[in-house]
């Protein structure tokens, strides 16, 4: 964007809201809004914390656990659905379903099954994210071209060989997006199963502080989960980048 | 020029098609009944109008489609799939875009299992031939259009197979990369002595490169006439484009086909 002549960088836009945020912070005009400098001075005083740790523990290896469930699950059967007509038939009407279902209702069920612990918060993970990543997949491995899986044939490929060395790298660009918009479904699905069981992670530290109305607590949480959830898309962008080459030139 | 029959003695062809009839989905009889022998050591090009069904028949003898009817043996063995004695050119090159030029020529060798080393020696080598020396570790986009399928026809070699299956491999690359690459492929054939089998729909193209040309007319795909180009091959390849018997060749051709083109 250009103003008067000078280039506004992007961040600036952010830079105009944490001012307006700090003046309205500071007029005091509602209790649930305070200064964004008092919650930055919060952070420092959250963070050296061990119940913070301990959120953040829980958190990440929720969010690692139910991710590589995902991944590790959603990709090979994505890319099988694209290339199996049969199969395709018997998990499409499921997948179809799942990815635009309001999931969080279904969080309750998964509490009612598997008790109130981590467990539950993988499962919500997984079903936040699978569904986006093995869409993707199988979009991916639809679009290979025809010559591509002769050439594998022809040159006397076995099909466990077609899958490792060509269907999946050939899937490949179509895969790490599905990936990416798994992360994010993923980082929803953590924090709404913590906040829906409440009694570990931060779905505990968001339910003492808001039912004592620590908004400052509140905010500097909520800053540092925006803050990571960022670098995660972040960096998977910089990995769908460095893999663009080719993605324009699989003809 | 001569006109030829389409089988041979027993033991001189490499490829055998007896009978062989495809039926498409339609159903549009795509081939019918075709005989065809294809000599050792030669390159034999299938040209005809688009339609004809050469690439069919073409995927046939590799084992990537199955006939309707009929039979193709190579080297007396009957063919029920892809092998490892025939190796197979795209008209899209089909190369790998996220492996180097090496990796893309020695990847009929990786899915057979050769070591490593092993199979790159032999990469290495048919680089040189094709005359990539030098890109071994670029990718294939990279490359100009004639550049890839240089690699395409490497890989090919590279599997040490008896017969050559080319479909189309210079419909897309440029007319001045072509012409390089056709006075190339001729070398590379007088060296090299397997079987070449070659599908075009350039005259010209079919006349400079074979030993014999098999026409096929349209609808349904049948044999229609074989012809063995004679030109004195000891030439420049300039002189043999000025030629009269390849030139008689091509008219002669064209004479034939245009009946088919409207």
């Amino acid at each position: 964007m250009e103003l008067y002549g000078h280039r506004i960088p992007m961040w600036a836009s952010l830079g105009l809201w944490a001012v307006i945020w700090e003046i309205v912070g500071q007029a005091h005009v509602t209790i649930l809004l305070p200064p964004l400098s008092a919650c930055f001075m919060k952070l420092f005083e959250i963070v050296p914390t061990e119940t913070f740790w301990s959120a953040m523990r829980i958190t990440a290896q929720a969010f690692t656990l139910g991710m590589a469930v995902s991944i590790l699950v959603g990709v090979p059967l994505g890319v099988v659905m694209g290339r199996s007509p049969l199969i395709d038939r018997l998990f499409l009407p499921w997948v179809s379903l799942f990815v635009s279902a309001p999931l969080t209702a279904l969080v309750p069920v998964i509490m009612a099954l598997f008790g109130f612990d981590e467990t539950t918060i993988v499962l919500t993970v997984v079903l936040f994210a699978i569904w986006i990543i093995i869409l993707d997949a199988r979009a991916g491995s639809k679009g290979i071209s025809p010559s591509l899986m002769e050439m594998a044939t022809s040159y006397g490929a076995t099909r466990w060989q077609a899958f490792i060395k060509i269907y999946l790298w050939a899937a490949l660009p179509e895969i790490l997006a599905g990936i990416r918009l798994g992360l994010v479904r993923a980082v929803k699905g953590v924090i709404i199963g913590q906040l829906l069981v409440s009694v570990i992670g931060f779905g505990y530290l968001f339910e003492i502080y808001s039912s004592n109305f620590l908004m400052e607590h509140m905010w500097a949480l909520l800053l540092v989960l925006f803050f990571f959830a960022y670098l995660m898309d972040a960096g998977m962008g910089e990995l769908e980048r460095r893999i663009d080459y080719y993605s324009s030139v699989r003809g | 020029m001569t006109v030829v029959n389409a089988t041979m003695a027993a033991g001189t062809a490499a490829v055998s098609v007896r009978g062989v009839s495809m039926i498409y989905p339609g159903p549009v009889q795509a081939l019918q009944d075709i005989d065809l022998d294809f000599p050792a050591g030669q390159l034999t090009s299938l040209l005809g109008p688009s339609g004809c069904g050469k690439t069919t028949l073409l995927k046939i003898i590799a084992g990537l489609l199955e006939p309707a009817a009929g039979t193709v043996t190579v080297s007396g063995k009957t063919v029920k799939g892809p092998g490892p004695e025939r190796a197979f050119v795209f008209q899209d090159f089909a190369l790998l875009p996220w492996a180097t030029v090496m990796r893309n020529v020695a990847f009929g060798l990786e899915l057979r299992g050769v070591p490593t080393s092993e199979r790159e020696a032999v990469a290495e080598k048919y680089i040189g031939d094709v005359g990539l020396r030098g890109f071994e570790q670029k990718y294939p986009h990279e490359l100009s259009g004639g550049m890839r399928q240089r690699v395409g026809l490497a890989r090919a070699l590279a599997v040490k197979a008896d017969v050559l299956l080319m479909d189309e491999p210079f419909s897309a690359v440029d007319e001045q990369t072509r012409r390089k690459f056709q006075e190339d492929l001729l070398q590379l054939v007088s060296v090299e002595k397997r079987t070449f089998i070659f599908v075009t729909h350039s005259i010209e193209e079919a006349v400079y490169l074979s030993a014999r040309i098999v026409l096929l007319s349209p609808r349904p795909g049948k044999v229609w006439k074989i012809i063995e180009p004679k030109m004195p091959r000891e030439l420049s390849p300039d002189q043999i484009r000025r030629e009269p018997g390849y030139l008689d060749t091509v008219e002669s051709i064209w004479q034939n086909l245009k009946d088919y083109v409207e």
